[in-house]
């Protein structure tokens, strides 16, 4: 029983990292029905930028919170402009022309970003350390990681801080406006260039920090990092019912939960084939996701 | 009739041209310029310090060689392919070294997928190939024209079995293998026959994938299970990982594992957590031996100072056998080379002396290393295959004799749960590797005494 325990603790844990880089493909493809995939990448720029801030203030050294909180503060500036430059070269110049263009375009940027990040950065893993390590907590026979704890509380934190943007800011009425209806809201004087890029800075500032979780997690970061986590996350993102910020939320959680069972229970090399045999069955059964909302074809 | 004589000519003329092309390329390894030898390595990618390592190895003994005048009268020069780690770019690499550099051997893979996937375009070209350290036993009957320096996994599997039971004095062991790596399982499933053979029990069994960075649901499971140890046959940045997260789940056992945690990332990436595992290896820098300490020596003059890792020694190994085998052939052509290499007897390696036995696999000691304070390998014990004397200055050396051996003077420092430092085998022992081998003792069934106290 205390398996179970702790396999669910587990599975939280990685679903909670899942979310956060879930709820940036959601957000994007809200607002613009386009599935953003160079957002795995930006999430591990993120865990670079971090690295190097780390290595650059001595961080990696003698980790603190305060140098923690730093340093994810400038991964957020580096990925939220990286987001904006990102929209604003690649996808806006194509908005306007079939949705397929800016898919190829998308695996495009993510293509870069591995490769450019391998040219820059070098291929070979590195350590990171940037939370202090402290020992975790133990409950029983359940243990707790210490970067474990600082996951969970920080992206549910972060969810209620987006859920607030969303639901009771005037930039969020206007995202949400956007996302039912471009062309009504440009009517009705929302700026749609202003709400697209907020969209995608606040996507890949959540990124940033879920790339930093994730590399405190796992202390390795390298160029390659982001493209299983960010798979993963788009099919937790598919899963919840893609645009839907709280269905990113439960995704991520149902994910890495199968996951972490599959794993514990039957065998770690059926833990990918699961993830994505959620995602075949979730768009055979229903395509909408779990808490998606089915759209009537507008004629 | 007519017509077909002239088609018949031009049929004849091609074949000709065919066959001169033929003869040219199979001149150019006997033409006045460097003999040219090709090596695959991982030189980037998450075992980029293998290839590196193995690289240098390869660079310093080339060196050495040309220095003392190259072979018959020609210099030797390396051409050096990356792989990124794949076992499918390996095998490109391959073609491409035997196809277009015209290379007369080839010197890789250290993992032994990789050097699986470039194997059978070795044994196709007639192009010999040199695998330093790739353990797997079915890397080598891949043709024979395939050839390794290092002991093969059975061994390897044995002497963790060995040590975990005599030294360790472990019942319980847990294993946790990569499936998705040729010798993660065959290590695994050596380590489980010979534990088992022992009297020790396998109290759980759990897998992962290279490149995995989760792995507390496997660990979470092992611990229900309360090993004593665990055995964990996988590549550093993985096993880094591991004992990291094992150390969270709660796991205070040692970890043990082979020759692929050898690399000085496995403490960058493990920290604290792995210090007090084990693993076994090829050679311990720490061994006194006058050969050993002579190449840590020249290995540190050559490359800034960084101490050898076992894979440069085996790669330092594998060209000095290569090359020492391109001296006795006949000519330079891949049959020869090939035939010279299959008689290598008791080449006087670093790693120890290599006697090649009918599956061209070496019979040599293996090492057990513990990781120290602040990452710093120590010295544990020796344990040599069945039949096999430990010789005089451990890796045979002749001029040395008596108690060179590694152990009385190794570091006897490590502290606290080392069981075994000292273990000195016996002393001033003269039979050499190659006696020991040509009892047609087959590796790999090794019942060895270890030498113990």
């Amino acid at each position: 029983m205390a398996e179970l325990f702790q396999h669910i603790i587990n599975g939280i844990s990685v679903g909670a990292i899942y979310a956060l880089i879930a709820l940036g493909y959601t957000m994007v493809y809200g607002v613009l029905k386009l599935i953003n995939f160079a957002h795995g990448d930006v999430f591990m720029v993120g865990a670079m930028v971090g690295w190097y801030v780390a290595r650059w203030t001595g961080e990696s050294q003698s980790p603190s919170i305060g140098g923690a909180l730093l340093i994810a503060l400038a991964a957020m500036l580096v990925c939220g402009t990286l987001g904006f430059v990102i929209e604003r070269l690649a996808y806006r110049p194509l908005r306007n022309s079939p949705r397929l263009n800016s898919l190829i375009t998308a695996i495009g940027v993510s293509f870069f970003l591995e490769y450019g990040g391998q040219y820059l950065f070098g291929p070979n893993p590195r350590l990171f350390s940037v939370l202090p390590r402290q020992a975790g907590l133990h409950v029983g026979p359940v243990s707790l990681g210490y970067v474990d704890v600082v996951t969970l509380v920080v992206s549910v934190a972060l969810m209620i801080a987006l859920q607030r943007i969303v639901y009771h800011t005037k930039i969020g009425t206007a995202m949400r406006a956007v996302s039912f209806n471009s062309n009504v809201a440009a009517l009705m004087g929302v700026n749609i260039d202003l709400v697209i890029s907020f969209t995608f800075v606040l996507g890949s500032v959540l990124a940033a920090v879920a790339g930093i979780l994730y590399a405190s997690k796992y202390p390795t970061v390298q160029p390659l990092m982001g493209l299983m986590p960010g798979l993963k996350a788009f099919v937790a993102a598919v899963l919840g019912g893609i645009g839907n910020v709280p269905g990113a939320m439960l995704g991520g959680l149902v994910l890495g939960l199968a996951e972490q069972i599959v794993s514990g229970y039957v065998s770690s090399t059926w833990r990918d084939a699961v993830a994505f045999g959620i995602l075949i069955l979730v768009l055979l059964v229903r395509p909408t996701g779990l808490l998606g909302r089915g759209e009537a074809e507008k004629v | 009739m007519r017509r077909i004589l002239p088609t018949l000519l031009a049929v004849a003329a091609l074949a000709a041209c065919k066959k001169q092309d033929q003869g040219s390329g199979m001149m150019s390894p006997n033409a006045t310029g460097p003999i040219v030898i090709g090596e695959v390595g991982s030189m980037t990618g998450t075992e980029a310090t293998f290839g590196l390592s193995s690289a240098n190895g390869i660079q310093l003994a080339i060196d050495e060689f040309n220095a003392k005048g190259g072979v018959k009268g020609r210099q030797l020069q390396v051409k050096v392919l990356d792989d990124q780690g794949r076992p499918e770019e390996a095998a490109t690499a391959a073609t491409r070294l035997i196809a277009s550099e015209h290379v007369v051997a080839l010197l890789g893979e250290v993992a032994s997928t990789r050097s699986m996937f470039m194997a059978p375009k070795a044994q196709q070209a007639k192009v010999p190939m040199v695998t330093p350290s790739s353990t797997n036993p079915a890397v080598t009957e891949k043709g024979d024209y395939i050839f390794r320096a290092c002991f093969i996994d059975p061994f390897q599997g044995y002497v963790g079995a060995t040590f975990a039971h005599d030294n360790l004095k472990v019942k319980k062991v847990a294993v946790l293998k990569d499936v998705r790596n040729d010798y993660s399982v065959g290590l695994a499933k050596n380590f489980i026959d010979a534990f088992t053979k022992t009297g020790g029990q396998i109290v759980a069994q759990e897998s992962y994938s290279n490149g995995d960075v989760d792995f507390k649901a496997q660990l979470t499971n092992m611990k229900a299970a309360a090993p004593q140890a665990l055995y964990v046959p996988g590549y550093y940045t993985d096993v880094g990982l591991i004992a990291r997260q094992a150390r969270e789940v709660g796991i205070s056992a040692p970890l043990i594992g082979g020759d692929g945690w050898d690399s000085e990332k496995l403490y960058e990436i493990g920290g604290e957590a792995i210090v007090g595992s084990y693993f076994s290896n090829h050679y311990s820098p720490d061994d006194p031996s006058p050969r050993i300490q002579e190449f840590v020596g020249k290995y540190k003059k050559a490359f800034g100072g960084q101490t050898p890792d076992s894979l440069a020694a085996q790669a330092y190994d594998a060209a000095g056998m290569l090359v020492d085998a391109m001296k006795r052939a006949n000519d330079l052509t891949g049959p020869s080379i090939r035939d010279a290499l299959a008689a290598t007897k008791a080449y006087p390696g670093v790693t120890g002396n290599i006697t090649l036995d009918q599956n061209r696999n070496p019979l040599k000691p293996a090492v057990v290393l513990k990781v120290g304070k602040g990452g710093k390998y120590e010295f544990v014990t020796k344990v040599y295959p069945e039949g096999m004397q430990p010789e005089s200055g451990s890796g045979g050396d002749t001029a040395a004799g008596g108690t060179k051996t590694g152990g009385n003077t190794a570091p006897a420092a490590s502290p606290g749960s080392t069981p075994a430092t000292g273990t000195a085998p016996a002393v001033g022992a003269t039979s050499s590797a190659s006696e020991a081998s040509n009892t047609g003792q087959k590796q790999g069934v090794p019942s060895a005494e270890h030498p113990k106290k």
